[in-house]
């Protein structure tokens, strides 16, 4: 890189206008036809009437044109020190180029061939590539350190609640995409959005100013959640896939105290999610139901949880004991053994309690005092339904996982579980108690997924074994690799990507798996802390960084003052 | 060889007796590490620990805290029998550091500390969650007990410094202070000057005395000779994991088979500590005290 930073050659003064231009074309492509065929892609085929895609486009090309006047014009002097503008624009470049190249192969896929392409289409393609190719010429510089950046507070607040608000817009917008290619095209936008706010650093100073305003930002993110159903107007498909994305991440964040915190590989963590089910099941009305007793769901909740927790500390005793590797087989052979069980419990291989292979299907909504899950609701204008409902309860669910994950962690018992980490022997020989912190960690998370799981045999109405195998495990740790491994935005993020992605790209799903195993693979060679890195797990997995370590310490004295 | 030398009664300004190791013996397969070594450390004593590379004093310390158990042997702390359980052994009083250091290289210099403090607090999962008053208050008296502890060892300026970053010296010293975080009655010390300098050295002697004077019992692992004759009331010899002798340093030092003993092993390591048991002077015995 260092040859990048020398005196200003012919190829860096010709860079700028090129970019210019690049976002020119972009832009003016974007206000043509890309498309022949107006029934694709929300219709991208009339002149001087951009469809949605095109307005992504646009905005893109808007974000480069920001980025030039910070490299070089009127913003240069607020900015320029700051911000990385060419790193930015080399992602954006990129990505910009990547989003129109796919967008050119969704039409021609979409109708038939590039015949379909319209001359708008290839400006707009064009002006993306002469934005790539002039922020490849453009000269690195040495920036200011960016923690030091210091707004006013209410600014700072401001630009948290800006961020929030985009990330619900987004995340509602993307959601009411029913065409794939669309939606694959919004996530390559997305993608180039969050490249460009990391490559430029605004990522950095907003993890800063995050850092200084913990509460408003849990607050922030805790209100974009709950308005999420009323963004969705009544419609059942979105909130069908959130209320499956709200229980996935709650298990995930369960299996992050166990996996993220005290750092014990369970690969069985389903069971637990399925003995909760299962009791919340054998007690509920529904027909089909083999416990004649029906207690209010409080109670329900506490015995599934209860039984989970139990399961946890009997399958914890003696395996943890052991080194790390036998509990990730034991707790192999215990999420198979649970399938099985559920299996046989049908009245002829054991006593009748699961109905075997048929599960307990028809299991009534849930009622709580006299508030009927199933029930409609108009709040504000808005109704609200069935999944609305559960998805408030499942939120509530979340919000209860991660204050005992937060708090856990920042305590006596966290600073242990951080100890064994690090180093057991020499724990156990400060007095810590190895095992029993062990033991704790697997129960209180059996516990959590427990809890989930007696509310998710209402909201999926049935339970049955074939919910609960061990591919559900390995998605829930997948989860906790891929957003970051103890940490809370991550494993919340983590889970998401894995749940919704599927759910909006049926046709991949036959790939599903090996492009899950090559994001794993990819996540493990170049990021192992997962997305969002907590400290502690980027200094675990780069023992080698002297500088890395270096840093984080600065923010560590910074942050004691 | 057995142990012959019947001096080893303690001066009487000491106290009762905290350790009373008796017939510690570790035999790895074929190997005796340690073999029938009896030692006892009373209130206010500071010991040391010699021996050549590998004559099992290591061992020894690991044999008193519980990372191994005794194959054969007895240790009494405080009049009543320890069982070889780490924990156990924190529990009762004995903290200790290490040869080879073992921080928890990732957590802050502060951290380290608290952890040591696990065992003398109590809030489990329940409080933690609920975060009462008894939370509060425990968790904000960890935390000043453990600065104090920095504090005392000298490494008060370095509380959000990453263990791992820290210089050697310090290190060392953090060790020192996460052992006393659990309110030790004895503490043992595994070469705790190797690679300082001179200067560094002479910081841990005074540390050392101080923690003594705190009221702390203390046995020392050293192989530099002049930092254990100043330091120690009483220094038992260790020689292929057999007490050679126990006695005051003016006897060890003056005894000829400890020479005997180093220059034994033939290594220039050794020869060197041998040269400094012969050069350390009384005059500097005596002006320590
Ligand atoms: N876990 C073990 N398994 C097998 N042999 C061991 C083990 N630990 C120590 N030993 C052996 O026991 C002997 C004594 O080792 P120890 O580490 O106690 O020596 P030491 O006196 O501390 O030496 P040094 O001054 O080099 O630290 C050595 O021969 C060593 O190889
Ligand atoms: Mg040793």
């Amino acid at each position: 890189m260092s040859d990048d930073l020398t005196t200003p050659t012919r190829a860096h003064t010709m860079a700028w206008p090129l970019g210019l231009a690049g976002v020119a074309l972009v832009i003016i492509g974007s206000f043509l036809s890309w498309s022949f065929d107006g029934g694709i892609l929300g219709d991208l085929s009339i002149n001087f009437y951009p469809g949605s895609l095109q307005i992504l486009a646009i905005i893109m090309a808007v974000l480069g044109l920001v980025l030039l006047l910070v490299e070089k014009g009127p913003l240069k002097k607020p900015l320029g020190q700051w911000l990385d503008a060419t790193l930015g624009l080399r992602a954006l470049g990129l990505t910009l180029t990547l989003y129109m190249v796919l967008v050119l192969i969704a039409i021609s896929v979409e109708s038939d061939g590039l015949i379909n392409v319209n001359p708008g289409g290839y400006i707009s393609t064009v002006g993306a590539i002469l934005l790539l190719v002039s922020s490849r010429m453009l000269p690195l510089r040495q920036l200011r350190d960016l923690s030091q950046a210091r707004l006013p507070g209410w600014a700072e607040i401001l630009a948290i609640a800006l961020m929030m608000a985009a990330v619900l817009f987004g995340a509602a917008y993307a959601l009411g995409l029913t065409d794939a290619w669309a939606f694959v095209l919004c996530l390559v936008f997305i993608t180039a959005v969050i490249a460009v706010l990391f490559r430029t650093g605004v990522m950095r100073w907003f993890g800063h100013v995050a850092q200084r305003h913990k509460k408003v930002l849990t607050l922030a993110a805790f209100a974009v959640a709950f308005f999420f159903p009323f963004t969705q107007n009544g419609s059942d498909a979105n909130m069908s896939i959130a209320t499956q994305v709200l229980i996935f991440a709650a298990t995930a964040m369960g299996l992050n105290i166990v996996v993220g915190l005290a750092g014990l590989l369970d690969l069985g963590y389903v069971a637990f999610l399925g003995s909760g089910a299962y009791v919340a099941a054998m007690l509920s009305t529904s027909a089909f139901a083999t416990i004649d007793w029906h207690p209010p769901f409080l109670v329900v909740m506490l015995l599934g949880a209860g039984t989970a927790a139990t399961l946890g500390l009997i399958i914890g005793s003696p395996t943890l004991r052991v080194s790390g590797d036998y509990l990730a087989i034991v707790t192999l052979g215990f999420g198979e053994i649970f399938r099985l069980t559920m299996f046989n419990l049908d009245g002829t291989n054991g006593p009748l309690l699961t109905n075997g292979p048929n599960g307990i299907p028809g299991i009534p909504e849930l009622e709580i005092g006299s508030f009927n899950f199933g029930d409609s609701h108009v709040v504000a204008g808005i109704e609200l339904g069935r999944f609305a409902n559960y998805y408030f309860l499942l939120l509530l669910l979340l919000a209860f996982v991660i204050l005992v994950f937060a708090r856990l962690n920042d305590s006596r018992i966290g600073r242990g579980w951080v100890a064994i980490r690090e180093d057991e022997k020499a724990a156990e020989a400060m007095g810590v108690n190895v095992f029993g912190l062990k033991i704790l960690a697997f129960v209180v998370g059996a516990f959590l997924a427990g809890l989930a799981g007696t509310i998710k045999a209402h909201q999926d109405v049935a339970v049955s074994p074939d919910q609960f195998i061990f591919l559900e495990s390995a998605f829930l740790l997948a989860a906790i690799v891929l957003g970051g491994m103890g940490t809370i935005a991550g494993v919340l993020l983590g889970a998401t990507i894995l749940k919704l992605l599927p759910e909006k790209l049926r046709f991949f799903s036959e790939y599903r798996l090996l492009l899950f195993g090559l994001l794993l693979v990819l996540m493990m060679r170049f990021r192992p802390e997962g997305l969002v890195a907590s400290r502690r797990r980027q200094l675990e997995f780069h023992e080698e960084d002297e500088e890395l370590a270096v840093a984080i310490e600065s923010e560590l004295v910074e942050e004691a003052k | 060889m057995t142990v012959t030398d019947t001096t080893a009664t303690p001066a009487p300004v000491f106290g009762a007796p905290v350790l009373e190791a008796s017939g510690v013996t570790m035999r790895f397969g074929g190997l005796l590490a340690v073999n029938d070594v009896n030692l006892t450390v009373h209130e206010g004593e500071i010991v040391g620990l010699i021996g050549p590379n590998g004559a099992g004093k290591t061992t020894f310390f690991n044999c008193l805290t519980g990372l191994y158990k005794p194959t054969a042997g007895q240790v009494r702390f405080a009049g009543t029998p320890l069982p070889p359980k780490p924990r156990a052994v924190v529990q009762a009083g004995m903290a200790r550091t290490f040869q080879n250091i073992r921080l928890f290289a990732n957590m802050t210099a502060l951290e380290n500390v608290m952890v040591g403090r696990y065992c003398r607090t109590s809030s489990g999962a329940f409080t933690s969650v609920l975060r009462g008053p008894k939370f509060r208050r425990e968790e904000a008296a960890t935390r000043t007990r453990a600065q104090e502890l920095l504090d005392f060892v000298g490494l008060g300026r370095s509380t959000e410094h990453l263990a791992r970053n820290m210089p050697y010296g310090d290190q060392r010293r953090l060790e020192i202070a996460r052992a006393l975080a659990t309110e030790p009655k004895l503490i043992l010390l595994d070469e705790p000057t190797a690679g300082m300098n001179p200067q560094e050295t002479r910081q841990a002697s005074d540390l050392i005395f101080k923690i003594r004077d705190s009221g702390l019992s203390v046995v020392v692992i050293e192989h530099d000779m002049r930092f254990i004759f100043n330091l120690c009331d009483r220094v038992l010899c260790l020689v292929r994991g057999e007490t050679l002798i126990e006695g005051t340093p003016g006897e060890v030092q003056s005894d000829p088979r400890v020479i005997e003993a180093y220059i034994g092993t033939g290594e220039d390591e050794d020869e060197d500590e041998a040269a400094q048991v012969r050069d350390t002077t009384v005059a500097e015995e005596e002006g320590k005290s």
